[in-house]
């Protein structure tokens, strides 16, 4: 485990932003940090940047407790972007890797490197401010990876990039994580998850509902649902969860299977007396999963207050 | 310590290379030595020549009107239009009429002139007039006038500062005014440096950089190395000054002789007793300046780095500058207090206001400063200094402590018992 961080507890004066959050980040992972604004994500964050910390609790980066000397491994985007807007590219990114521990000339070349990839080296010389927002983004992930970090925390990577942007940052994210990088990144965005983190946790309201490995999470979600296309008489045994028009006189169906029916059985007693269009299992997505977690939670919440 | 060296840099770049420092920079010298060469201007006032006709139907003025430099008296016995015709000719400046006068009362003298003479003009035509009604007056009373002059005394004190083994000459306004001048400096660098902190730390909030740079750099270490550039910027500014100063004053005199006008000799006593401009030029050069810069810097740096802590408080407090008003308040009251009581401190300089205001920490830099022209007890600029340096302590202690909170605060409006609460948090 690259961090694996347990039993964190931050307050703000009275108010508690992270209660008793454990969590494991495994080495190579795109892991992704989920839950509503609000809900002690970036607290997380701003801890293992050793910005704040936290009030209980400790985190441990590769078995060993977090310390000043860890930064240098860190490489941090926060949600709020930032540059200065007066300084030169070329300096105030020579200044940034310095402050990361990077000797001059290694952080020149690697500058030019990176600057050289994302087309802007013509701009090396002008000033943050003469840039269009799209190049102040890409300079902006240039200072969070230049020193070449074990961990890249990106907190809401994909907010204010615009859509070109945020597929060559998630093309760079993939290739630095091949190249041995761990990325935690934190967003409210669920279906972002989708696309390219292998774990997640999720937090709501400073506590978490549900961590795992994706693919695993969508499966204990699944409840045996289908979506199913469909043209005749359905029989009155089915459930039906919901059902919408197609075209053809076809309808798509979301569809429950019985107890212990499989697809199989369930083809063969529909073929007869209809025309199946598709079937095909039914995933829920990361935001469905999160909103039912979220749920469930309360409802456990409200229970235990009730018996309180 | 690397990484306070490398904010350190960056503040310090991005100042020196503004072009209002580098116009400033070169500015002040020419300030500065316009102020040592404004007292030699002075001592060479322009020596214009005017003739004047005087047409004296009294009798009582011809040939008694004193010739000066500047003032020569023609007397003639024409009408007055063909002296009007004259000087209409330019053979004469101004026409001095004298009707027929009553010494007990003058009445009816006038002057005519192409154009309106000046009022030094007209007045030392009046003194020459009154000195002359005046002997007359004498004579008619049967009064010796010399006996008279000899009975009124004429007394000057020279002001002496005693050293520990030297004796310098003085001069008490001389003192005052360069008080006030390192006085007002004070207050005026570190007002202006001062909120340039605030408002580099604000910026650095505002643009959301300061959450980067203290994920690689603790809060602390960022606002000190903040400081401390801005102070190396301020003394790469006093340092290009007296350099450029001393090379502007070594070429003052040729600068001046270019004018046509001599660099005077100061130690020539005689020549200095009948001239003010000169009396302040000696006063100036036997004035040791050395202890009075090094005074002036070290108070001014422990006045900036006290006040650029408290500074940086408030900047990290605020969202944006509009907000500033509130907080700045407080810490801009006891500077501006510290300026308008220079008059009175200064007129006074080693009584009770003066020594509490220039032990206060708050209010010391200026006043101590602005009082060591006058000569302070050795005992008293250390006990101001140490005490100085402990409010310093204390401010930067305070600084931090809101600094590292504040700078991740967004939003929220803040108040004083905020700030408190923010200065007592632990982490």
């Amino acid at each position: 485990m690259i961090v694996s961080a347990s039993n964190i507890t931050k307050y703000y004066g009275s108010f508690r932003a992270l209660h008793d959050f454990h969590v494991e980040i495994p080495e190579q992972s795109i892991f992704g940090l989920l839950g509503p604004n609000g809900a002690g994500k970036s607290t997380f964050i701003r801890i293992l940047n050793q910005i704040i910390f936290s009030d209980e609790g400790s985190i441990h980066i590769e078995g060993e407790p977090l310390a000043p000397k860890h930064i240098a491994r860190i490489g941090y985007l926060p949600e709020e972007r930032g540059l200065y807007k007066k300084m030169q590219v070329g300096e105030q990114l020579l200044f940034l890797a310095q402050l990361k521990g990077l000797s001059k000339s290694e952080a020149s070349r690697r500058i030019r490197e990176w600057l050289t990839k994302f087309e802007l080296m013509p701009w090396i010389n002008k000033k943050v401010e003469d840039l269009s927002k799209g190049m102040q983004q890409k300079v902006q992930f240039i200072a969070t990876v230049v020193h070449q970090p074990m961990l890249i925390i990106l907190d809401e990577p994909f907010s204010g990039f615009d859509p070109v942007n945020a597929e060559l940052i998630k093309d760079e994210i993939l290739q630095l994580r091949s190249q041995g990088a761990t990325v935690l990144f934190s967003t409210h965005r669920m279906e972002s998850v989708d696309e390219i983190c292998d774990h997640m946790v999720m937090i709501n309201k400073s506590e978490k509902v549900l961590e795992g490995k994706i693919d695993e999470v969508k499966k204990r979600f699944k409840k045996n649902t289908y979506q199913f296309r469909f043209r005749g008489e359905c029989p009155n045994d089915l459930h039906i969860v919901s059902e919408e028009k197609a075209e053809n006189g076809y309808r798509d169906l979301l569809i429950k299977l019985g107890e212990g029916e499989t697809v199989n059985e369930f083809l063969t007693r529909m073929l007869p007396i209809g025309d199946v269009g598709g079937i095909q299992e039914h995933i829920p997505t990361i935001n469905s999963i999160f909103i039912q977690a979220v749920k469930e939670d309360l409802r456990i919440t409200q229970i235990q207050n009730h018996h309180a | 310590m690397h990484k306070i060296f490398l904010v350190i840099q960056r503040e310090y770049l991005a100042r020196v290379r503004k072009k209002s420092f580098i116009i400033m920079t070169l500015i002040g010298p020419l300030l500065i030595s316009l102020t040592w060469m404004l007292p030699v201007l002075l001592s060479m006032k322009g020596k214009e020549k005017k003739e004047i006709l005087v047409l004296d139907d009294s009798g009582y003025f011809i040939n008694q009107l004193q010739n000066s430099e500047e003032l020569t008296f023609r007397y003639e016995n024409i009408p007055a239009e063909q002296a009007k015709k004259k000087m209409k000719d330019k053979q004469f400046d101004a026409v001095l009429k004298i009707p027929k006068i009553d010494i007990n009362n003058p009445t009816g003298i006038e002057i005519l002139s192409n154009n309106t003479p000046s009022v030094s003009l007209v007045g030392g035509i009046e003194n020459r007039i009154e000195s002359v009604i005046e002997n007359l007056r004498y004579e008619q009373m049967g009064l010796n006038k010399e006996a008279i002059q000899q009975l009124s005394p004429k007394v000057s004190i020279a002001t002496m500062k005693l050293d520990e083994n030297k004796e310098t000459k003085s001069n008490a306004w001389v003192s005052f005014g360069i008080s006030y001048i390192s006085g007002f400096m004070i207050y005026m660098f570190i007002f202006m440096y001062g909120v340039q902190i605030m408002r580099g730390v604000m910026e650095e909030k505002q643009s959301r950089i300061v959450e980067i740079l203290i994920s690689s750099i603790k809060p602390f270490e960022l606002m000190l190395g903040k400081i401390i550039g801005v102070a190396a910027v301020v003394f790469t500014q006093f340092s290009a000054w007296i350099a450029l100063s001393a090379v502007l004053s070594l070429f003052a005199p040729i600068l001046l002789a270019q004018f046509g006008i001599e660099m005077p000799d100061t130690s020539n006593p005689a020549a200095i007793q009948n001239n003010e401009g000169l009396e302040i030029l000696s006063a100036l050069q036997a004035f040791d300046a050395n202890t009075l810069i090094i005074g002036f810097l070290l108070f001014f740096l422990g006045g900036y780095l006290m006040y650029s802590a408290l500074f940086a408080t408030v900047g990290s407090a605020i969202d944006h500058e509009t907000d500033a008003q509130q907080f700045m308040m407080p810490i801009s009251l006891p500077l501006i207090i510290s300026l308008i009581s220079l008059g009175a401190v200064l007129s006074d300089p080693h009584g009770p206001v003066a020594f509490w205001m220039s032990m206060i920490p708050l209010t010391s830099p200026v006043v101590m400063v602005a009082r060591m022209a006058f000569g302070v007890p050795l005992w008293e600029v250390t006990l101001s200094f140490a005490l100085l340096c402990l409010a310093f302590i204390a401010a930067t202690w305070f600084a931090g402590r809101v600094y590292r909170i504040g700078i991740l605060m967004h939003g929220s409006k803040v108040s004083y018992k905020t700030l408190w609460k923010w200065a007592r948090m632990s982490q």
